[in-house]
């Protein structure tokens, strides 16, 4: 066990603490999930991008910085302790750009991650759809060949921030229906193409985040399909595990929570809220420790599977708690409209996305213990 | 930055599973057994050369084995203090058996049995040979940890230890590696539940195909794994001197003690009738896994202590 970090790292690290100190906006901007946030926040992260700090684990040729996962770790835990805001481009950034970076032809990586690392293509992701949410194998849209490409046809939705993105990222059937995951193909999908509307919807916390979107015979050339043909299933969970852990929710979100938690207890709490406070407080360093340890893992070669879902179950209920627990402490107050009654709301999604936490017990105890399937 | 056991730590933590293996009773046995493979002087100064980084896999591996035997007492806590002195030598060859308690008024274990007493009060450690103290033997849940209840005289004894950052250290590690045990014995007994489920018929299938079944041991081995990672942290931060050693060491026996209670209750949830019964294994770990979230500061008592840390009203 070695937990301490380099001179070179801790370089880095003030390097980031300084450029986010002079540069995060002041006061914070509006929610990301509404248009007008949505384009304060797009200002901001081509800020980001023009200081090179938007993709700092890329390649510098895309816009990054080289940064190892070590470095990119201390950067958003610098990145959130700054207060800077969420980041609107994360499904391009965390989510498409990992899967380019491993199943992408070279012309695609050089034509669209350069334009991810600069805000400029704005990526939503179309997987779910009315009838595929966890079951995601079961999903219906479809895509038929064409002269020099495919047209596909269907309909997604809870699609976050669909109705701001300019393009989305999407599993289609290239193959009959009970053929479940083994006949989808990944595509890559203007919005802006003929055939396509979407639709934008409220979630829970009231933001117009969601959106719905039908395609109706829409064109997209062979160049747009990301990986094999019927090999979407595989191409799109390679890349789950960024998903469900490490790159989604880095420990920084946590810890930053949960200090701002304990900033809020000593304020306002009693000692009644003393225990709950701490076991939050000390949940947010545990899941530092347990990230540090697969990262680890993955330096030395381990590729993150089944475990990516211990990782997630863990965020997700820590997330809900760091709120619930905000909650008591402010009382009557957790009522209004603010910054805890808003995370808390946002909190309630994280057991639901990236696979429902029933998913991932499932996983844990069939993968990872080995219990039989029904 | 490498979260990672270092082959020093991890080489101990298989000599040690190298005599489990071969024996897990009787419990003086195994002890002599694992004295003889080195593991009992891994903190004594001059012998191995190791430090607190050790003790987490050592104890969890001690812990997965579930073996009777004064771990967190001796190796952790009570060995290192007796450098200077000739009792060591029977100590660390598994002839005498040393026991410790800082907390003179709690039931003190292993006291039935043991040869010689590390006391802790306030700040002075001093070594007594049985015949000095009061005994009192308790019964208890977990039998085979043989409670007594201690008598100390307010004279007498050797000082091996004087200042509060020595006591301080004597019960850190005392914590850090009971927190260790209590993730052994979780995963000894997840280990067992899933062996049961995946054999045990209801309604015509495997009981742990259930989902019900299936989601209970998920967030048990959740709850595990991250104890398992902030105990191996506080281990770090112990052998690195972090100055923030007593927080860490607290979390992580909180977490431990949560986990391995959890565990415990899932595990003879999960195996029904067969969980409730002596004449099946699983009732000796998650008796150990009682007596050992209480034992060193229950979640509580450590979940105090962060919030003072943290500065909380």
């Amino acid at each position: 066990m070695d937990l301490t970090w380099s001179p070179e790292e801790e370089a880095f690290r003030r390097a980031a603490r300084e450029w986010l100190a002079a540069h995060v906006p002041s006061p914070p901007l509006p929610s990301g999930d509404t248009r007008a946030g949505f384009a304060a926040h797009l200002a901001w992260e081509r800020e980001l991008f023009a200081a090179r700090w938007s993709v700092v684990s890329w390649p510098e040729e895309y816009g990054g910085r080289g940064a190892s996962l070590w470095e990119w770790l201390i950067f958003e835990e610098e990145y959130h302790r700054a207060g800077a805001p969420a980041r609107v481009t994360q499904n391009g950034v965390f989510l498409l750009a990992p899967t380019l970076f491993r199943f992408g032809t070279a012309e695609q990586r050089a034509r669209l991650l350069p334009r991810i690392a600069a805000a400029e293509d704005l990526w939503a992701q179309g997987w779910s759809e009315p009838e595929a949410g966890s079951d995601l194998a079961a999903l219906r849209s479809r895509a038929v060949r064409a002269d020099g490409g495919w047209r596909l046809t269907g309909h997604k939705t809870w699609t976050t921030r669909g109705a701001f993105c300019t393009h989305l990222f999407g599993l289609f059937r290239t193959g009959p229906q009970d053929a479940r995951h083994r006949a989808l193909t990944y595509f890559l999908v203007p919005l802006d193409a003929p055939g396509v509307t979407v639709r934008g919807f409220q979630r829970l916390d009231g933001d117009e985040g969601f959106a719905e979107v039908f395609l109706d015979d829409v064109f997209v050339p062979d160049a747009d399909v990301l990986g094999e043909v019927g090999q979407g299933w595989t191409v799109a969970m390679a890349t789950t595990g960024s998903e469900r852990g490490l790159t989604l929710r880095s420990p920084g979100r946590f810890l930053h929570t949960a200090e701002r938690l304990l900033e809020l207890a000593r304020e306002v709490g009693s000692g009644a809220h003393r225990d709950r406070v701490a076991q939050a407080w000390i949940d947010a360093q545990a899941y530092q420790w347990f990230t540090l340890e697969q990262v680890t893992a993955i330096a030395g070669g381990h590729e993150v599977g089944a475990e990516a879902s211990l990782a997630k179950l863990f965020w997700s209920e820590l997330d809900v708690r760091l709120h619930e627990t905000a909650a008591e402490l402010l009382g009557p107050e957790a009522e209004l409209a603010g910054p805890w009654s808003k995370g808390f709301l946002f909190s309630l999604a994280g057991p639901i996305y990236a696979g429902t936490n029933e998913i991932q017990r499932n996983i844990v105890a069939e993968r990872l213990l080995g219990l039989p399937r029904r | 930055m490498r979260f990672r056991v270092a082959e020093v730590d991890a080489a101990l933590a298989e000599a040690a599973g190298g005599v489990l293996a071969k024996l897990t009773e009787p419990a003086d046995a195994v002890w002599r057994g694992l004295a003889g493979a080195g593991v009992l002087g891994a903190l004594v100064p001059g012998e191995a050369g190791l430090d607190e980084n050790c003790l987490p896999p050592l104890m969890e591996t001690l812990g997965h084995a579930g073996v009777a035997v004064p771990a967190a007492e001796t190796i952790a806590v009570g060995a290192p203090l007796l450098a200077e002195l000739p009792v060591l030598g029977g100590v660390l060859d598994g002839s005498v058996l040393l026991t410790v308690s800082l907390d003179t008024e709690a039931p003190v274990p292993f006291a039935a049995d043991a040869d010689l007493f590390v006391v802790g009060a306030g700040d002075r450690l001093r070594l007594f040979r049985r015949e000095e103290l009061g005994i009192t033997p308790l019964a208890s849940v977990d039998a085979s940890r043989k409670l007594a209840r201690l008598s100390v005289p307010s004279r007498g004894g050797v000082v091996v230890g004087e200042g509060a950052s020595v006591v301080e250290t004597a019960w850190l590690r005392g914590v850090l590696a009971t927190a260790g045990l209590l993730v052994g014995l979780g995963g000894r007994m997840v280990e067992l539940t899933v062996a049961y489920v995946r054999q045990r018929e209801q309604f015509g299938v495997p009981v742990g195909s259930f989902q019900a079944v299936k989601h209970a041991l998920a967030d048990v081995v959740v709850e595990l794994r991250f104890a398992r990672a902030s105990v191996l942290a506080a281990g770090w931060a112990q052998a690195a001197g972090e100055a923030d050693t007593g927080v860490r060491t607290s979390a992580a026996k909180v977490l431990a003690s949560e986990a391995a209670r959890s565990t415990a209750r899932a595990a003879i949830q999960c195996h029904g009738a067969m969980g409730y019964t002596t004449e099946y294994e699983l009732h000796r770990y998650a008796k150990r896994a009682w007596a050992l979230a209480a034992d060193w500061g229950g979640p509580a008592e450590h979940r105090a202590l962060v919030a003072r840390a943290l500065g909380l009203p």
